[in-house]
């Protein structure tokens, strides 16, 4: 598979005010390729540099070492960040602080207006990323009217309308309460899915991100762990020792196994647990 | 209760003066302010009057909603009325009260003042009541732009105006937030002189400085991730048109003020 985001060796460091000599070292030599299409979740606790990682994808942040490249572009060389980042899309964590203006779909708007893009045409994206995120009926209301979930689902619209292929999501459920939570995750899982977008979540949330293809684990600025939801979940005791916890089902599955029930480990999900153990047990 | 806060004082609406375009409304407004300064007498107030009661009936913002807005004036209008009325002599002597008498003159001038001040602030609360802010905020960069060459930010301007009415109602909840967070913690703000109310503000406001700031960091990181790059080619979702509507109001205002200025070259 062709990779999107190729990460290089790459260092980060947090010069620290008022000392020359000491510094943060956000990122520890990370290299990390994200493939085409594929949902890839970063996971660490606080502090992990997993936020880091995600600014340093589209240019926000330049690396103090190493290499970042979106298509074969390095992120470092301005004459390409603008296609960098219309490359690379991203949501932060507080919808407040996402959006521009005080009309839903002005500020769908803000993306493509910034492109250039033609007013007709952005009458299209804007109507189109509206209807993505299931929030058409609301696009003439104030965003301060809106849950905090359905301004989380304009602010992915308003990325969706500027037609990355790629879409970097900074801890985007962290400020939202559970019913928000299922509404952001179900439509990144449908851009996934259904429009075929390269998906990064970046969470501390372990439950978030047992549908991803792939996991990565961070801790103190370094990938600890990498592979499939299968793969990571089973290491539970690792991942308690970093202060993550491991879903409900996974962590259930793995207690039964100690205690001598014979449940396959690529079982992660509850629904599969379930039909498992009515069939078996 | 916070969240009801009228933004910009619209009044929403779908008339003949809501639709006009934003750069109309502007221009017109202030065309209209210079016009109620080159009036002489009361004929001339026949146009401005006239005009003005015809934009408020087909705009169909209610006549109390414009009073409310005229309440923070009644003191001041007040007051130069009285002033002009006592203050003025000149002509016949109409009331004579001893210390004070009201000439036939000073009668005119309070008269006059007082239309003049009224029509003033109904002007100006008529292009913010049939107008949305972000139109108004469109207009202004638009009007604005051929400024640019000598160094007018149009864009700049325009884009922090918008920005600044998308975060009056986050700003205000987050102050009521603040407020009921100190309140809890035994904050007293309604207690003591002025000087110790205006102390107990500092819990509000230092909390709330700091969370704007740093809202205005991550928004101005979340723009740039948007490729957002200054007012240069970029393009807009909603561009101004100048409509026949806008060509019907242009012609009105400017036979009204043809006519004023025609009667006050005949006087």
């Amino acid at each position: 598979m062709e990779s999107i985001i190729r990460i290089q060796d790459v260092t980060f460091e947090y010069k620290r005010t008022g000392s020359e000599t000491s510094a943060i070292l956000a990122l520890d030599g990370i290299s990390l390729d994200i493939e085409k299409g594929s949902f890839t979740a970063i996971i660490g606790v606080n502090g992990s540099g997993k936020s880091t990682l995600a600014k340093n994808m589209n240019g926000l942040m330049l690396p103090t070492g190493g290499k970042v490249y979106v298509n074969g572009m390095d992120t470092a060389d301005e004459s390409g960040i603008w296609d960098v980042r219309q490359t690379i899309g991203m949501v932060f964590q507080n919808p407040d602080n996402q959006m521009v203006s005080a009309v839903v779909e002005d500020d769908i708007a803000f993306g493509p207006e910034n492109l250039g893009v033609d007013p007709e045409e952005i009458r299209r994206r804007v109507d189109m990323s509206l209807q993505a995120v299931g929030m058409y009926d609301f696009r003439k209301k104030a965003p301060h009217m809106l849950s905090g979930g359905q301004k989380q689902r304009i602010a992915i619209a308003g990325v969706v309308a500027m037609l990355p292929e790629c879409i970097v999501f900074d801890e985007p459920t962290a400020m939202l309460d559970p019913q928000g939570r299922r509404e952001v995750l179900d439509i990144v899982e449908k851009l996934n899915k259904e429009s075929g977008k390269t998906i990064v979540l970046i969470t501390h949330f372990m439950d978030e991100v047992a549908n991803a293809d792939r996991i990565v684990v961070m801790d103190g600025g370094k990938i600890v762990m990498d592979g499939k939801p299968q793969e990571i979940f089973v290491r539970s005791d690792e991942l308690k020792k970093l202060g993550l916890d491991v879903p409900f089902a996974a962590e259930l599955a793995c207690r039964l196994r100690q205690r001598g029930i014979d449940i396959p480990e690529n079982i992660i999900l509850m629904d599969e647990l379930a039909d498992h153990i009515k069939e078996h047990c | 209760m916070i969240r009801d806060i009228t933004l910009g004082q619209y009044y929403p609406g779908d008339s003949f003066i809501h639709r006009l375009d934003p750069r109309f409304k502007i221009i017109a407004t202030l065309v209209y302010i210079v016009a109620l300064f080159i009036m002489v007498d009361f004929t001339s107030y026949i146009f401005t009057i006239s005009y003005m009661a015809a934009v408020i009936i087909i705009s169909k913002v209610p006549l109390s909603f414009i009073m409310r807005g005229m309440k923070p004036i009644l003191l001041i209008l007040a007051c130069t009325f009285l002033i002009n009325l006592f203050m003025i002599k000149g002509g016949d002597v109409l009331l004579d009260m001893g210390f004070l008498t009201v000439t036939e003159k000073g009668l005119r001038t309070a008269v006059f003042l007082a239309t003049r001040l009224i029509m003033l602030l109904m002007v100006s609360s008529m292009l913010t009541f049939t107008t949305k802010p972000i139109m108004l905020t469109d207009g202004i960069e638009s009007l604005l732009k051929p400024f640019k060459k000598i160094g007018v930010p149009a864009h700049e301007l325009a884009m922090m105006m918008s920005i600044a009415l998308r975060f009056i109602p986050t700003l205000l909840e987050e102050t009521d937030k603040i407020m009921k967070a100190q309140l809890a913690r035994g904050a007293d703000f309604e207690n003591g002189n002025i000087i110790k109310r205006a102390k107990g503000l500092i819990p509000i406001l230092i909390p709330l400085f700091i969370s704007a700031f740093r809202r205005a960091d991550e928004l101005a990181m979340a723009m740039e991730a948007r490729c957002y790059k200054g007012g240069d080619n970029r393009t807009r979702l909603h561009s101004l048109k100048f409509t026949y509507r806008d060509l019907i109001a242009t012609i009105v205002t400017v036979l009204m003020v043809a006519a004023l200025v025609i009667q006050r070259i005949l006087m």
